[in-house]
């Protein structure tokens, strides 16, 4: 059986890469993947945790996450388009109508 | 194992609520008066909240929720904001040309969410709260939608949210992960009982929930969203954010710190103390050099943020009743200010400027007259509520032993005079420069009304708001 060490560095390396991808990357799109990246980082976590503990506590909270996930990115797909009907960009650095 | 009716009868206020969000979305379909809609919404937050206080305490659910004192205070502020951004909400709308019947909808859902992260007892419920809340909120910022600095505000505002609710997940993964559970008393419990309170994996999981919550009563340096956030957000939507979301991080932070991570309350204390001078010192210092007037309020919301953690880390009842007793208080004054601002919004105008402000005493005095009572207020002056329930917090934080902390946050409230005052300043000797008319309505005269009224009767009767609060968490 694999150790339970092994998932929780795979679930750490994916939301680190998700977090750094976040604080480096310019374009929103890809900001945005990179927040996926770190829910699902998380969720590797909990389901390891969940097997690990005999407990399926994790798993139903593997079911919300996925499922805030999904109106997330409906909400986030939104915004964008509807910052991009205004301003044909999907920049980070373009959008500064206020400064901050 | 009780019996489910139980359970759902504790859930009551939360049901109805959620019906009656479902049936304002079905209203927008057939009624041409969207105003209306509006009032139905006020109507039904009102029933709600008979409903919340008839609710019999008590837990349900197998413990992962609870009707208690605390919560119920909590919601009693959030019914308050919600209905005051009902009120100055209806002839905004119309005047910012987006008067959609989904807005007042959006609205009680992000209320819902306050009102289930106030009463959650597990975390997974609390994170649910917290969510639904938050994806509200975030349509909310940018409902303005052809108006590109809204849509600016709801991307900065999605995008740090989202990043800080996976923080929150982490945290609450690692929690889970040690302890088995993710309910609040078990974990504590667990945690006193298999002395893992040093295990450094269960301190990051105490940071990775600073941030999380940090973010969402945007403290510094967790703050970076809030002032273009406030700044581009429709004005009756930054008033709401300004006090609804963030009284329902201090209702959760509250719940989790002190009951899931009472066994380190040392550790997480520690950390919160910096926190909460750098906010004081990152809002009341930047407030000062904003021109334009919402930009100003966000940074001042931030420092009144950290005055209010003032209230967590002195703990106890007595901390946790100003902390609410000063939630309560910021809801009145803040929404408000807001208010005042929403009247100076015409077409054409915005009126967000501080410029704008010169010489309003001249031409419309009792607006003037309500928003000097506000900044008094906001400021801290007696005979106003601001007054009382700074006194509050800093009285508890000296008596449990914290006195550098206060004397730092007495120097922050005395700089922030200096941009409170100002804006009096602007409005009582100046010249007024260009003819601002004011935008007035019934209901945003309501909303003036109960707000001015909160502010200057708890002012001078502060006992009523200091007895509910300590009730509350007695009972």
């Amino acid at each position: 059986m694999v150790p339970i060490q092994w998932y929780l560095w795979l679930s750490v390396i994916v939301f680190s890469i998700g977090v750094f991808g976040f604080l480096s990357r310019r374009n929103i799109i890809v900001i945005f993947m990179s927040i996926e990246l770190m829910l699902n980082g998380v969720n590797i976590s909990l389901v390891a945790f969940s097997h690990y503990l005999q407990d399926m506590r994790g798993q139903i909270l593997v079911f919300f996450v996925i499922a805030v996930a999904a109106a997330e990115a409906a909400i986030g797909l939104a915004i964008i388009i509807s910052l991009f009907r205004n301003k044909a960009t999907a920049h980070v650095d373009d959008i500064d109508e206020m400064k901050g | 194992m009780q019996s489910s009716y139980a359970d759902v009868a504790r859930i009551i206020p939360e049901i109805f609520l959620t019906s009656l969000a479902l049936l304002l979305l079905m209203m927008e379909l057939v009624t041409k008066k969207k105003e209306f809609i509006g009032f139905i919404g006020i109507i039904g937050v009102v029933i709600t909240a008979y409903l919340t206080l008839i609710t019999n305490p008590g837990r349900a659910f197998s413990d992962m929720f609870i009707v208690d004192g605390y919560s119920n205070f909590f919601k009693l502020i959030f019914y308050l904001n919600v209905i005051l951004t009902i009120l100055i909400s209806i002839r905004y709308l119309k005047i910012e040309g987006v008067n959609l019947g989904e807005y007042y909808s959006l609205i009680l859902f992000a209320t819902l969410g306050m009102m289930i992260m106030a009463s959650g007892t597990d975390l997974i419920v609390i994170y649910l709260g917290l969510e639904l809340m938050a994806l509200s909120t975030y349509v909310l910022a940018g409902f303005l939608r052809h108006e590109i600095r809204s849509n600016e505000a709801a991307l900065k505002y999605f995008l740090l949210g989202a990043f800080s609710s996976a923080f929150l997940l982490y945290g609450i993964a690692l929690t889970y992960g040690m302890t088995g559970t993710t309910n609040l008393k078990d974990i504590a419990s667990y945690v006193t009982q298999h002395g893992i309170a040093k295990n450094p994996v269960f301190t990051l999981s105490m940071i990775m929930f600073i941030i999380a919550f940090g973010f969402k009563i945007a403290a510094a340096p967790f703050h970076m969203w809030a002032p273009d956030t406030y700044e581009g957000a429709p004005t009756s939507i930054t008033a709401f954010m300004s006090v609804g979301p963030k009284a329902a991080g201090f209702a959760a932070m509250g719940r989790v710190f002190f009951d899931a991570l009472g066994p380190i309350r040392l550790d997480w204390v520690a950390v919160i103390i910096p926190i909460a001078i750098l906010t004081m010192a990152v809002g009341n210092i930047i407030a000062i050099s904003q021109t334009n007037i919402k930009r100003m309020l966000a940074y001042s919301s931030i420092a009144h943020a950290g005055y209010a953690l003032l209230g967590l880390i002195a703990g106890g009842s007595e901390g946790l009743s100003s902390m609410m007793n000063y939630l309560l208080i910021y809801a009145f004054m803040n929404v408000g200010a807001f208010a005042v601002i929403i009247m100076l919004r015409r077409e054409g105008f915005k009126g967000e400027d501080i410029d704008d402000y010169s010489g309003l005493a001249k031409r419309h005095p009792l607006a003037a007259g309500l928003m000097l009572v506000f900044m008094f207020s906001l400021t801290g002056i007696p005979p106003t509520a601001g007054f009382v329930g700074k006194f509050y917090l800093f009285m508890s934080a000296i008596r449990a032993g914290y006195t550098g902390l206060v004397i730092v946050a007495v120097i922050f409230s005395a700089i922030s005079a200096y941009f409170y005052l100002r804006i009096v300043m602007y409005m009582y000797m100046r010249e007024p420069k260009a003819e601002v008319e004011l935008s007035t309505s019934a209901p945003l005269g309501i909303a003036l009304a109960i707000t001015v009224a909160g502010v200057l009767i708890l002012g001078v009767f502060p006992s009523i708001v200091i007895h509910l609060a300590k009730a509350s968490l007695l009972g």
